[in-house]
């Protein structure tokens, strides 16, 4: 069981998505469910096909329903509980969860015919571990659940009426006692690190900094699909290299120079200190202008090559365009392409760039 | 497979099985053989997709369903309790993350179902192997799919699929037309004109009692009615479209064979949807009664009254089948037992001597076991839904609200709510259509009617329907309705759908109207 829907689940997928090619997109409605998350309601999209039936129009049509009210009154609008209406019917504010980003991902590699990225080697160990997932009624004492057993022994005391709220003592016996238990589950071992690193010197404007961001998420997306654990290390660098956050990595400015082998050789230091490549799957992007330091280029290539490269499942280097940028550091790039096979390189000049070259990152596989 | 299923119940359910199956027994509960089996909530969620059978045939709409009830269930805005299939033995699924008395009713309601299953008089003619006909049925309908290809066989499932509920479901039990084939050739009767209205009359009498111009005329008509009949096909307007189709249309073998496989189907599920609130309402009295006056524990009260008034809520005015279908039935029970039924007690009217009416009859039980053996919702409703109930229940109709495009409560009258009701249940609130004529115009086109009873249908669903009817039909089609009350023929003749207003002529056999094209 579970392979047979899976097949109909794709293939409805596949139609709503407009990958197969039917008459059915015009009855293609997207509906939604309303969905509750801690205190906010969020919309889950539900998309449905509705054949076409002989089928009643609406004028004249009614029906029968139960409760409150009197003629004349529209039922279409919630009836509210009076309680200061605290938000308990939906409206106020509806997040929209659109696509988990698990269904994104899934888009983003049919649509762009990525290849499903192969964990390496030894790093995709497949261990099992326990899940305590359920409840039942026998179990280890240790494994007891306090709050369940303890609320039973309570029903049922007040059920048969030996409570007494004066003196609260709350006895279980046998048949209100609640374990946990416990399912095997295959748990994937497979673990990756993503380094991103960008110029922020001053030659990188907003605009950059917001391609570079787009283009992350969807590196991001893509890799996490296939690790369990995916660890994200963010480094900035003008003519000095400096780990930051995520927020600090997209809204940092600084003005003066570049020198980009700052960069990888403080990736390289993270790298041997905290993601032993032998455990980890890495992946570098490294976002510039092309813009580099005199006689910086050179160094960079011959550090690339010979340290940070043998680390790395790959290494993207993305060029967007700047007004100020000269790009060459591109030149330079392109000569480790026929050497290396784990690095690829791509030009960004504008927004419309970021898909192609989404693709000619990722779709090498690695 | 020599597995026995219900190795799959762990001990504790199966001690638990065989102590409800005792009281449902006990209780006069009549079922085939029940086998519970226990699933994840993510195998009921396949399964209830497919509509209890994990073997049916493979279609995107399952897909659609399980992905509504994953995502309501993921995100614990739905939850499967139970899963019940009409078979021999019947099937029945258990989540298996329910607590005890959570199974224990799940159970209880199971056995009502089953006992309904059996004895209804509405599924005395479903099949009791849908078990090993779906899979059938998924066999064949893959094995098309492997030969023809996996879009052409999808896409004439959808254009079945879009035309399914146009089946006659009574048709099971009354017998429409005489027994008829093709090769039935009715005997050409040599007219020696009998049929003629002659008087006895003497010879030199006999023009003058019997003129010739009469006796002319009347053999004209006879004629003309002769060829009626004989032009007329179906000899009376058709409700199973379906049957029609496939004894008809120009079919590939496999699409015949796919046309009828989706009107079995059909047919074995229309049931359900014509007891609704009656199968539900049963089944629930049944687990209410067992659970409450056998099986519940002391300390198991507070969740099955948890869990049964969940069930039994309504929502936002919505009716729920479950509380309608157990309290008409408590109803039904009350009345018969106090003796309020019959002449006398309809002929009273005095309100004080009405309310303390007590007969002590005790014929509750009995009349509902004869409810539930005799009634679908339609009759179920007609014949006990009384103005109190109504009252007591708060039952209203609404209707729909033109300029404000939305639904008003409309009334708390007890003949417009009743009336509101039995049309909605009636042929499961959707329209009645016939075949009036398969040769069409002597064109070998499709003539469908629709019978119109004061709700019009939604016209764009509508045409895009007859453009499925005419896949299937490979001819025009064409359907005979009412759009903003003119009566109105819409035709498809598979690239454009046209609308032709008609004059009086209602009836299309007698006033054929000209050509549309």
């Amino acid at each position: 069981m579970g392979q047979k829907i899976e097949r109909d689940h794709q293939r409805f997928r596949k139609i709503v998505r407009g990958k197969v090619k039917s008459g059915l997109s015009k009855y293609i409605s997207r509906g939604e469910m309303i969905g509750k998350k801690g205190r906010d309601f969020v919309s889950i999209p539900l998309p449905q096909i509705e054949l076409p039936q002989f089928r009643y129009g609406q004028k004249n049509s009614g029906g029968v329903g139960q409760g409150e009210g009197d003629p004349g009154q529209p039922l279409t609008q919630p009836q509210e509980d009076g309680e200061g209406g605290a938000g308990e019917a939906p409206g106020g504010h509806i997040l929209e969860v659109d696509l988990t980003l698990e269904e994104l991902a899934d888009i983003l590699g049919e649509e762009m015919g990525l290849p499903r990225i192969e964990p390496k080697g030894k790093k995709n160990i497949v261990t099992t571990k326990d899940k305590y997932t359920g409840i039942r009624q026998t179990g280890p004492e240790s494994l007891r659940h306090f709050k369940r057993t303890y609320k039973r022994a309570m029903k049922r005391q007040i059920a048969s009426g030996t409570y007494n709220p004066a003196d609260p003592i709350v006895i279980p016996i046998r048949e209100d006692k609640q374990y946990r238990s416990w399912k095997e589950v295959p748990k994937p071992d497979a673990v990756a690190c993503i380094l991103y690193m960008m110029d922020v010197s001053g030659s990188m404007t907003d605009e950059q900094k917001e391609i570079v961001r787009i283009e992350a998420f969807w590196i991001d997306t893509w890799i996490k699909k296939h690790y369990k654990g995916v660890e994200n290390v963010y480094i900035i660098h003008d003519a000095e290299a400096k780990e930051v956050d995520e927020n600090t990595f997209y809204h940092t400015r600084e003005s003066g120079g570049t020198k980009i082998s700052t960069a990888y050789e403080l990736a390289n230091k993270i790298i041997d200190q905290r993601y032993q490549p032998t455990e980890y799957n890495l992946y570098a992007f490294h976002f510039s202008d092309g813009d580099n330091w005199g006689d910086d280029s050179p160094h960079c290539i011959k550090f690339l090559q010979e340290t940070l490269l043998p680390k790395l499942n790959l290494f993207g280097y993305g060029q967007v365009e700047s007004p100020y940028g000269s790009g060459e550091f591109y030149e330079y790039i392109t000569e480790l392409l026929e050497k290396k096979d784990n690095v690829v390189a791509s030009r960004i000049p504008d927004r419309e760039a970021i898909l192609g070259s989404i693709k000619e990152f990722l779709g090498t596989g690695k | 497979m020599t597995v026995p299923y219900d190795t799959r119940l762990p001990p504790e359910l199966r001690g638990l099985k065989v102590e409800i199956e005792a009281h449902a027994r006990e209780f006069g509960l009549d079922f085939y053989e029940t086998i519970f089996e226990v699933v994840d909530a993510d195998d009921l969620n396949e399964i209830a997709s497919y509509g209890g059978f994990p073997t049916r045939y493979p279609h995107w709409s399952f897909g659609m369903s399980y992905e509504e009830l994953k995502k309501g269930y993921e995100y614990g805005l739905s939850k499967i309790y139970e899963m019940v299939i009409n078979n021999d033995p019947c099937y029945a699924y258990l989540m298996r993350c329910n607590h005890t008395v959570d199974q224990k009713l799940v159970m209880a309601h199971v056995y009502g179902h089953c006992d309904f299953f059996k004895n209804n008089a509405y599924f005395a003619h479903t099949s009791r192997k849908m078990m090993d006909e779906m899979a059938n049925h998924g066999m064949r309908v893959r094995g098309y799919a492997d030969k023809y290809g996996e879009n052409e066989v999808e896409a004439f499932v959808d254009r079945c699929m879009s035309v399914d509920d146009l089946i006659d479901i009574h048709s099971t039990a009354i017998k429409r037309h005489e027994e008829s084939s093709r090769f039935n050739f009715k005997e050409v009767v040599e007219d020696e004109g009998d049929h003629l209205t002659r008087f006895k009359s003497k010879d030199y009498m006999s023009d003058y009692i019997n003129p010739p111009e009469a006796l002319k005329a009347e053999e004209e008509e006879f004629k003309k009615a002769q060829q009626a009949i004989e032009r007329s096909f179906p000899e009376r307007p058709e409700r199973d479209v379906l049957l029609f189709l496939i004894e008809y249309a120009p079919l590939k073998p496999w699409q015949r064979d796919v046309l009828s496989i989706i009107r079995d189907e059909a047919y074995y599920f229309a049931p359900q949807g014509q007891t609704k609130i009656l199968n539900e309402g049963w089944a629930s009295y049944w687990h209410s009664t067992i659970m409450t006056e056998r099986a519940l524990e002391p300390w198991e009260c507070i969740d099955y009254a948890d869990h049964h008034s969940g069930t039994m809520a309504m929502s936002r005015g919505r009716l729920n089948p479950y509380k309608l279908g157990i309290e008409l039935l408590r109803d039904v029970e009350r009345r018969w037992n106090t003796g309020q039924f019959g002449k006398d007690w309809e002929e009273c009217d005095d309100l004080d001597k009405k309310q303390a009416w007590n007969l002590n009859l005790g014929l509750g039980r009995k009349k509902i076991f004869e409810v539930r053996k005799i009634h679908n919702d339609v009759t179920f409703i007609d014949t006990f839904l009384t103005p109190e109930f109504c009252k007591e229940h708060k039952l209203f109709s609404f209707a729909h609200n033109e300029p404000q495009n939305n639904y008003v409560i409309e009334s708390r009258e007890f003949q417009k709510v009743k009336q509101r009701l039995l049309f909605s249940l009636t042929n499961h609130g959707r329209p009645f259509i016939y075949v009036v004529d398969g040769n069409y115009k002597n064109r070998g086109e499709l003539l469908l009617r629709h019978e119109y009873n004061g709700i019009e249908l939604r016209m764009d669903r509508a045409v895009d329907t007859l453009a499925n009817v005419h896949a299937l039909w490979s001819r025009p089609v064409h359907l005979q309705t009412v759009v903003e009350s003119k009566p109105t023929l819409i035709s498809h003749d598979g690239t454009t759908p046209t609308q032709k207003t008609l004059g009086e002529a209602d009836d299309a056999r007698k006033n054929a109207p000209p050509a549309t094209n």
